[in-house]
């Protein structure tokens, strides 16, 4: 157990949450993050997918990786996650329809998402697979947490809910006779582009000392 | 043995192989769900057309309500047949190849209705809906709208129930029998027959327009031609809801007073 641990492992998983972040630190993953999170529930899925799925075509290069002709690899790699996405949309189709239905076409983007590739070339490829799921998991929750705290601004000041349901109260509203309005660029993909840029931000100033 | 993996014979093989299990992988997938997905794809759209005449689709059980409430027909020649083969779920294609499917049910308050579905074209992709119209078949009573790809927080709001709702009670026709049920740009509605768009989303909102429009037309044999079978003095004065002019009923004939009613 101590090895399956060890303080490499452990770095290969935490790292990606925090101090090496896919979206704050590679700036990758942009564009999901802008289409998906306007509410909070299709961000959760989304970030929950996309960990899944960069696990286990981590898991599945880094089996594969000694024998991928190096011509091809990349080639390789994407027919793995193609088929990894399909395989996944198509469950989500049979078991848990109402959700395939909100995620519709983002499910078909992950495979463009450039993390699973990133991951891919930058660490399956030269390590095991269990460090190679770790890694996959870290920057999966990594990706789904800066997901998450958008899709929590967005959703809360765009809309006035979480999760569909109302938090600010119907009587604050212009409309019933209140102060206040919800703000309608928060819907729109550009502010979310916006609140990452904060988020970078934060990120950076917090984790000034620690780099 | 060791293998050269940078060989061209090793590479064309090791791409083979990969594509041909890929291939029989996802066959598999696809094929062991298909069923499952076509259960679900069915069971949302009853829930749709139950949502058009007013239920609360998360909240019901979709396919016993559905069961109970809603018949399957047919229009051939302005008149409704039941029908009894396998529940559709691509209704644009069907109404192009003329076979016109109307839903018969009961709205959540008990109101006998039609439900009628459309389909048509929003800003990204494909839109549908249904629209349950009232036992005259010229008011509406309740509507579903939604849409394949439209953009999430503007266009995607015609999914929302205040949109929807907003054409309850709208009369379709004007007073020359064509459709005048439409949507304009949001908080320009005036007229009896108009409805508010979605800010922001002036495109969709007008796909939804030509929706209602085509879709209803298609269906314009049945809407007006069981009308004029319907309309005898009282049943065209208990459509104009005690607006008849004085003594309009006895023979027959009935004006009236704001012309909701056209014979």
């Amino acid at each position: 157990m101590s090895k399956l641990f060890s303080a490499e492992n452990k770095a290969a998983f935490s790292n990606p949450i925090n101090l090496n972040n896919p979206v704050a630190v590679q700036v990758l993953g942009i564009c999901s993050a802008l289409a998906v999170t306007s509410q909070l529930a299709p961000a959760i899925v989304m970030g929950l997918s996309v960990t899944v799925i960069t696990a286990f075509s981590n898991v599945i290069i880094s089996l594969l990786r000694k024998t991928i002709p190096n011509r091809i690899r990349i080639i390789v790699q994407l027919v793995v996650v193609a088929a990894l996405v399909t395989i996944v949309s198509q469950i989500l189709k049979a078991y848990v329809y109402d959700v395939s239905v909100q995620l519709s076409v983002y499910v078909g983007l992950i495979i463009t998402n450039c993390i699973l590739m990133g991951r891919l070339e930058a660490f399956a490829m030269q390590n095991s697979p269990w460090p190679s799921f770790l890694d996959g998991v870290g920057n999966g929750l990594g990706y789904a947490l800066i997901l998450v705290i958008v899709g929590f601004v967005r959703e809360l000041f765009g809309f006035g809910s979480l999760f569909g349901f109302q938090i600010i109260p119907d009587s604050w509203y212009v409309a019933n006779g209140g102060w206040y309005m919800n703000n309608g660029m928060m819907v729109m993909p550009a502010m979310s582009l916006i609140i990452v840029g904060c988020v970078i931000w934060a990120h950076r100033s917090i984790n000034k000392e620690a780099k | 043995m060791k293998l050269n993996t940078n060989s061209n014979v090793y590479t064309v093989c090791y791409a083979a192989v990969m594509v041909i299990i890929v291939a029989f992988l996802l066959a598999f997938v696809a094929s062991a769900l298909k069923e499952t997905q076509e259960a679900n794809v069915a069971n949302d759209t009853k829930g749709q057309i139950l949502s058009a005449l007013g239920y609360d689709k998360a909240t019901i059980d979709v396919a016993k309500v559905y069961e109970e409430k809603v018949k399957d027909n047919l229009v051939e020649n302005g008149e409704l047949k039941p029908y009894d083969g396998k529940f559709n779920t691509t209704y644009g294609s069907l109404i192009k190849n003329g076979e016109l499917h109307v839903f018969t049910g009961t709205t959540a308050n008990g109101e006998t209705a039609y439900v009628i579905p459309v389909v048509g074209r929003g800003l990204w992709g494909g839109l549908w809906g249904y629209i349950a119209v009232n036992e005259t078949k010229d008011k509406v009573l309740g509507t579903y709208f939604y849409h394949e790809s439209e953009t999430a927080g503007l266009g995607a709001r015609i999914g929302e129930k205040w949109f929807q709702n907003q054409f309850i009670g709208k009369p379709i026709f004007d007073s020359e029998n064509n459709v005048a049920l439409t949507v304009v740009k949001a908080g320009a509605a005036q007229n009896d027959n108009e409805v508010d768009g979605v800010t922001g989303a002036t495109l969709t909102s007008k796909g939804v327009a030509a929706m209602v429009k085509d879709g209803l037309t298609a269906y314009k044999d049945f809407l007006i031609a069981q009308d004029a079978a319907a309309v005898d003095a009282t049943s065209c004065c208990g459509a104009c809801e005690g607006n008849c002019e004085e003594g309009a009923c006895q023979e027959g004939e009935c004006q009236c007073k704001k012309d909701e009613v056209e014979q």
